[in-house]
């Protein structure tokens, strides 16, 4: 979905770093290049085994170029994470993250100037890349770390049988964020299903009459309605369990199939109703109208909703200062199921894509697989969002109560995970029509002529 | 100064210490050297120039000033604007074979027409409103006091982006639920007349006129410096002549005023009309072209490059070229009668 | 979302067509009885109606960026004028901060970088190629002068990929200023040449019969009369493509890349627009901030301004 990672916004403006690291290099001394040296003092450093990147040889001084959709402050700590990796190999990392990322990479692929690799936030996006021709394949170093540390998923990085992308950042979809005290003061209960929910969401909308239950919005520049789309397939993996809904993913059933229209109708039981929508903002419409990132303010200081579905990342998202905690001023839960014998998982994640085979390349490539990597990128980790689809990483490393409970709940052997269909569904449904749909079924377009107008736009082929 | 080279591209035409540089030392020079080296091409242009003589040889002259212009134009817009033509001929990947079916979308889609019925309401409200109210401006500050000040004042926003444009006016727009404090300026004035507040930006078609008003408050100064400029340009003996005949008032400007000013009013409305047809920042910023406000070249842009379908993008180009063309004939038929 | 400049220049214009039906001009004088009975008390209260329409909507993001971020979302702006105690700085510290003022200040020098040969670039060939048009005859000429004014008409988002691809592949630049300088001076050519074209157009022709008569070379005539008698043309469209280069994020996000040692300011204060919802505290001390050099630059020189419209069309 279009770059949820990157729209974890912050309210908080934290510091935007140098954002290359030879950029930092080159402003203070004259000669530059040495790109080794560069940002290696300040945190204690991480010492790896640098024995599997030696292996591709003296690259020592060559620059690798990252583009991502991860910009600041959440880059930095992305930046940091290399470290151990440039301390190894004297390499450079030379990072660029932009808003503009999804309309811009097409665009330098296609004009031949490529970055050396790019963080694609979904499984689509990668289908579209390898379309080109331009993307290559994933080198045996990478692909023995993925067995070994995601093979879950790695079918979401392979494309007609090769496999190009290794995921990099995971992230968990089905939370429902809430305030602890609220819940206290007022005596309820988490719900441990979804009709549990149901009931809650009523008793809500009886208890309070200057508030709703719910606060939700999906404005997000040219990516609105992505969050819409999120509660149709969080609602979906519910409603008509993982076998219809890899179906559904894979177009195997019509996406106007009742199975889909059960869905629908549920999400619409609470983000069509009046009663318990748009805590803190006004009717059902202004939900298209209002920001992602504003959508779930109101639930904090009895600003107006009890209850707002978002994913992990949206921790970041919290005005400074807010504790994210169990215990705290916010904290989430997991969406319920049908019952408590299931535990079907939405997640999302971005996969690393290369279009370049130099050595460089592939050493770096290989070292965001490893486990180092993802204990490196826990250690340094700022604001929440570091949560990697690596197994095999110590998940005490991460010190964000969120990411810890999205750690636990991505290696939870009783959870069925599955990742956001709309990710893999082909661009012009799933980061198109779908969109393009919900926006216009939460402005008054009803359930049939929404989920008709989607299959309609589905490619033929 | 010039610091470390980045070794990613092939080397060409330009070694590579003149063609990036990180230093701030090394960026000035970067740009010294470029000015530099533009001036000594055009130097050496009209060095060659000089050396042809005769009849034949001012021919050659002439082509050999325009040529650097029309070099350039051909590789960057001509080039591709055939380019743009293949591709739109060619499906929806642009990629595949003849078939005309990219056009057939625009005109059967109804998402797509509907982005043709918002182009058309910009193109013709934008320049109409922008030069009435230019116009109307123009004639009444005419020699007022603080003439210089107050025309500051309507084309300041000439010097603004689009995009900065667009965060002035989304604020404008801001809405809350009636019962609240408001922030936006348009739902605090509804409220105080004792009205519903509104979501601007949501409800179609209004959220479209709401868009247009930006572009009109952007462009209405521009009309109005030619416009005041024309005016001021009317020989006073004309003026005189019909103030002896006892015209005056809406007559004189009817009569008179209007008829002077024809050939500027012209080339306002189809300037305007131009840049109207080119515009998507402003879309972009507001609405991104959700809640049915997109046009033409926003949906290119999206088609293009986030819904990888360059082909139906390629098509929806066409479309403004075509759209464009009656403009550019009326302005080159102008031109020769002029000539 | 994006905040992509595009588009060809919006506010463009064509000087050489405001012809006056006279030949004579006395600026000074009136516009004629006309505006002289409009001018009555309610006229004057129009004029002041839209001056307040067209100056609020700022006024109104100006204030709104020396608020809090608390009293921004819960107040209007227009209540701070009756009450001013609570104006603060902190907006444009935090906008200013990330990355403290050196890194903004990068932005700015990389902006300049880019901005002075996209301005001066254009003018030299537009100039060069527009004498041609106006005043030496060759074959194909007109034929030529049409299709240039024509391409005012080609979006500029069509030409990113092929134009990269030939910056990448057949020149060797790769991503950097020179291909931003080349692609401003493209887009901006159409425009700068029919401008200046007809601007020369307008001089007498016996101001050239008479230097050809006396001997002096199509160069020479170039120099030594006609350069003089540009300026303001040059001075009005240079100002154009100064605001135009200046407010541009795509031309540079595709040529140039949004690295801070390369991009201009524009993507910093789209940066700062893009992905922080609603945060007008952020979004209003941004979009200000980028404003001042422009409008700054703009309200200074607008006399050149619109005395090129005026010099280049309006003489008859």
């Amino acid at each position: 979905m279009a770059h949820k990672s990157q729209r974890r916004s912050a309210m908080l403006l934290s510091s935007l770093v140098a954002v290359s690291l030879g950029v930092a290099a080159c402003g203070s001394s004259e000669d530059g290049g040495d790109g080794a040296d560069a940002g290696a003092s300040g945190d204690a450093k991480t010492k790896i085994d640098c024995a599997p990147y030696e292996a591709f040889g003296d690259i020592k001084g060559k620059t690798v170029t990252v583009y991502t959709s991860i910009t600041a402050p959440e880059d930095e700590p992305h930046i940091k994470s290399y470290q151990p990796f440039i301390d190894c190999t004297g390499a450079e990392i030379k990072y660029e993250g932009s808003k503009e990322f999804e309309a811009q990479l097409p665009v330098r692929v296609k004009g031949g100037n490529a970055p050396d690799i790019a963080y694609l936030p979904q499984p689509g996006l990668l289908k579209t890349m390898v379309a080109t021709g331009k993307v290559i394949e994933a080198p045996p170093e990478v692909a023995a770390n993925v067995d070994k540390n995601m093979p879950d998923w790695k079918e979401y990085g392979t494309v007609d049988g090769k496999f190009y992308g290794a995921a990099l950042g995971a992230n968990v979809k089905s939370f429902v964020w809430y305030s602890p005290a609220a819940f206290e003061e007022k005596g309820y209960e988490i719900p441990k299903t979804w009709d549990d929910l149901l009931t809650l969401s009523d008793k809500i909308a009886a208890d309070d009459p200057d508030s709703k239950p719910w606060c939700a919005g999906i404005e997000s520049g040219d990516a609105t309605g992505w969050p819409a789309t999120d509660w149709v397939e969080d609602v979906m993996l519910r409603t008509a369990g993982p076998e219809v809904y890899d179906k559904w993913t894979n177009h195997e059933i019509p996406f106007n199939d009742p199975a889909v229209a059960t869905a629908l109708a549920e999400v619409g039981k609470i983000l069509k109703n009046d009663k318990f929508v748009n805590g803190g903002q006004g009717d059902v419409k202004t939900i298209a109208s209002t920001s992602f990132q504003d959508a779930g303010l109101p639930v904090l200081d009895n600003g107006g909703c009890y209850l707002h579905r978002q994913a992990s990342f949206y921790a970041a998202n919290w005005p400074e200062g807010t504790k994210v905690a169990e215990d705290g001023d916010v904290w989430a839960f997991y969406l319920p199921a049908k019952d408590e014998t299931t535990k079907p998982v939405l997640g999302g994640g971005e996969f690393v894509a290369a279009f370049a085979d130099r050595p460089e390349v592939k050493a770096f490539q290989t070292y965001l697989s490893s486990v180092e990597w993802a204990n490196e990128r826990a250690t340094t980790c700022g604001t929440g969002g570091c949560v990697t689809a690596n197994k095999n990483a110590d998940p005490e490393l991460l010190k964000n109560p969120v990411d810890k409970l999205s750690a636990q709940i991505l290696t939870d052997e009783s959870a069925t995970f599955r990742f956001d269909a709309s990710d893999l569904m082909p661009g012009a449904v799933g980061s198109g029509t779908f969109w393009k749909g919900m926006t216009n079924w939460i402005t008054g377009q009803d359930d049939k002529a929404t989920l008709d107008y989607i299959e309609n736009s589905w490619p033929k082929s | 100064m010039v610091a470390s080279v980045l070794s990613v591209a092939p080397s060409g035409i330009i070694p590579e210490p003149f063609l990036r540089a990180e230093s701030v030392a090394g960026k000035f020079f970067l740009m010294f050297f470029a000015v530099a080296f533009f001036a000594a091409v055009f130097g050496g242009v009209l060095f060659l120039a000089s050396l042809f003589k005769g009849r034949k040889g001012e021919q050659a002259q002439g082509a050999l000033f325009a040529a650097p212009a029309v070099l350039l134009l051909s590789i960057g817009l001509v080039y591709p604007a055939v380019l743009t033509i293949i591709q739109s001929v060619r499906g929806k990947s642009g990629e595949g074979g003849f078939s005309l079916s990219n056009y057939s979308a625009m005109f059967t889609q109804p998402e797509l027409l509907l982005v043709l019925r918002n182009t058309a309401l910009w193109v013709i409200l934008v320049p109409f409103l922008a030069t009435a109210i230019g116009l109307l401006y123009a004639i009444l500050i005419d020699r007022a006091r603080g003439e210089a000040f107050a025309k500051a004042l309507i084309f300041l926003p000439m010097a603004i982006s689009m995009v900065g444009a667009g965060i002035i006016w989304k604020f404008v727009y801001q809405y809350k639920q009636t019962e609240r404090p408001q922030i936006g300026l348009l739902n605090q004035i509804l409220k105080s007349l004792g009205f519903e507040t509104q979501q601007f930006l949501l409800e179609a078609p209004l959220n479209t006129l709401m868009l247009i008003v930006v572009m009109v408050w952007i462009q209405a100064g521009f009309a109005m410096t030619i416009l005041s400029a024309a005016i001021k340009a009317i020989p006073d003996d004309i003026i005189e002549a019909a103030r002896l005949d006892g015209v005056s008032g809406l007559k004189m400007f009817r009569h008179i005023t209007l008829p002077s000013i024809r050939a500027a009013l012209v080339v306002v409305l189809t300037t305007i009309a131009i840049g109207t047809l080119k515009v998507f920042d402003i879309v972009r910023t507001m609405t991104a072209g959700q809640f049915d406000t997109s046009v033409v070249a926003n949906e290119f842009y999206s088609q293009s490059f986030r819904y990888n379908a360059p082909g139906l993008g390629a098509a929806l180009a066409v479309l403004l070229f075509i759209l464009v063309i009656p403009i550019v004939v009326y302005n080159i038929i102008q031109m020769r009668k002029e000539a | 979302m994006s905040t992509v400049q595009t588009g060809a220049l919006p506010e463009s214009f064509e000087p050489a067509d405001l012809e006056p039906p006279s030949k004579q001009q006395k600026l000074k004088k009136s516009t004629g009885e006309a505006a002289g009975a409009l001018q009555s008390r309610w006229a004057s209260l129009v004029a002041v109606l839209i001056a307040v329409l067209w100056t609020t909507p700022t006024l109104g993001l100006l204030v709104t960026s020396f608020r809090s971020q608390r009293d921004i979302n819960r107040s209007g702006w227009w209540t701070a004028l009756t009450d001013p105690g609570g104006f603060t700085l902190e907006n444009y510290r935090q906008a200013l901060e990330p990355g403290s003022s050196a890194s903004l200040s990068q932005y700015f020098i990389n902006t300049i970088v880019i901005t002075v040969p996209a301005v001066l670039l254009p003018l030299f060939l537009a100039s060069l190629a527009a004498y041609a048009f106006a005043w030496m005859p060759f074959p194909g000429r007109n034929a030529l002068f049409v299709a240039v004014f024509a391409l005012q008409i080609v979006p500029l988002q069509i030409a990113l990929i092929p134009l990269l691809d030939i910056y990448v592949n057949k020149l060797g630049f790769g991503a950097s200023y020179w291909s931003v300088w080349l692609s401003h001076t493209i887009f901006a050519l159409p425009l700068a040449t029919f401008l200046i074209h007809n601007f020369m157009r307008e001089l007498p022709a016996e101001l050239m019969e008479a230097a050809r008569v006396d001997g002096a070379g199509h160069v020479t005539i170039f120099f030594k009369i006609l350069l003089p008698l540009l300026t303001p043309a040059l001075a009005a469209f240079g100002i154009f493509q100064f605001l135009w280069v200046w407010n541009d994020l795509l031309v540079s996000l595709v040529f140039l890349g949004g690295t801070p040692d390369v991009a201009p300011i524009t993507v910093r204060v789209a940066e700062l627009s893009g992905s922080r919802g609603s945060a007008w505290y952020l979004l209003s001390a941004g979009a200000f901030i980028s404003m001042i050099v422009p409008v700054a630059v703009f309200l200074a020189l607008q006399r050149f301004f619109v005395r090129g419209l005026l010099a280049g069309g309006l003489k008859g």
